[in-house]
């Protein structure tokens, strides 16, 4: 339970969303992603490893290097994030209904 | 129940498809996203501009409690009056990359009709992000001033 309220942190940062964007792409170093940011590196350290923390963010060992990829496992369980997708999208279609329910009787009267 | 809101995302894919039936003739339907003030009330946005037609532009506008602006736009392809809009869609100041939209709206009887939102995304990637960001606030937000507004037709 812990672990889905840290994912869910861990993507309501606007810098940390950037971040997995960013890898979404293709792996990168440390450096590599923070050039990417005004930020002061240790920033984005902190946020790095918050994003390897809950998983979304996996390191590997490429010569002396190591890269960030995307968990793409972990990125791939939606299945828990649907139903809030779905229910926005159910709540905004309602209020479509209701409004045009509205207008078409007033259109009648 | 039969959830009248349906989302299809099969996993791995990079597109997802939002089925809804509406109790509405679909030219009131459609009327819903024609009409800019209509379109205000229901998705709780400011509509700074929306061009119907070819090429056509628009331009949404969402202010939370804060005073924060939230900015979304894009372009027209395609409209074709009670049939569909093709669009692409764009957050402004988000990490998220422009999606295109095919809208498609059918009549099922008199009363009733049907919505077919066909989504595609960047990536996979980009496409489970944006599920999961339907947990977030700045989304959540606009939900919430759909409910007032509801609340206040009420």
């Amino acid at each position: 339970m812990n672990l889905r309220r840290d994912v869910f942190q861990a993507i309501a940062d606007p810098t940390r969303r950037a971040i997995l964007l960013l890898v979404a792409s293709q792996a990168m170093t440390a450096g590599a992603i923070a050039a990417n940011f005004n930020t002061a590196r240790p920033t984005v350290s902190k946020h790095l490893q918050i994003l390897t923390e809950c998983e979304l963010l996996e390191q590997k060992q490429t010569g002396r290097e190591i890269h960030y990829h995307i968990n793409a496992k972990k990125m791939r369980e939606v299945a828990d994030f649907i139903e809030p997708f779905r229910k926005l999208w159910d709540d905004r279609f309602n209020a479509l209904e209701t409004i045009m329910k509205t207008y078409q009787a007033k259109k009648k009267d | 129940m039969e959830l009248k809101t349906k989302i299809d995302a099969a996993d791995g894919q990079q597109d997802l498809t939002i089925t809804r039936e509406f109790e509405l003739p679909v030219e009131l339907l459609f009327k819903a996203y024609e009409e800019p003030a209509i379109v205000e009330q229901w998705m709780g946005t400011k509509v700074l501009k929306l061009e119907n037609k070819k090429y056509g532009g628009f331009s949404f506008e969402t202010t939370d409690p804060k005073g924060n602006t939230f900015g979304m736009s894009g372009t027209i392809h395609e409209f074709r009056q009670n049939e569909s809009i093709t669009r692409t869609f764009e957050m402004a100041n988000s990490p998220f990359s422009v999606q295109l939209e095919f809208l498609q709206f059918e009549s099922l009887s008199a009363d009733t009709s049907k919505l077919t939102m066909h989504i595609i995304y960047k990536s996979n990637d980009h496409r489970d992000l944006m599920l999961k960001m339907g947990m977030t606030k700045g989304i959540n937000m606009a939900h919430n001033r759909l409910q007032e507004t509801v609340n206040k037709l009420k």
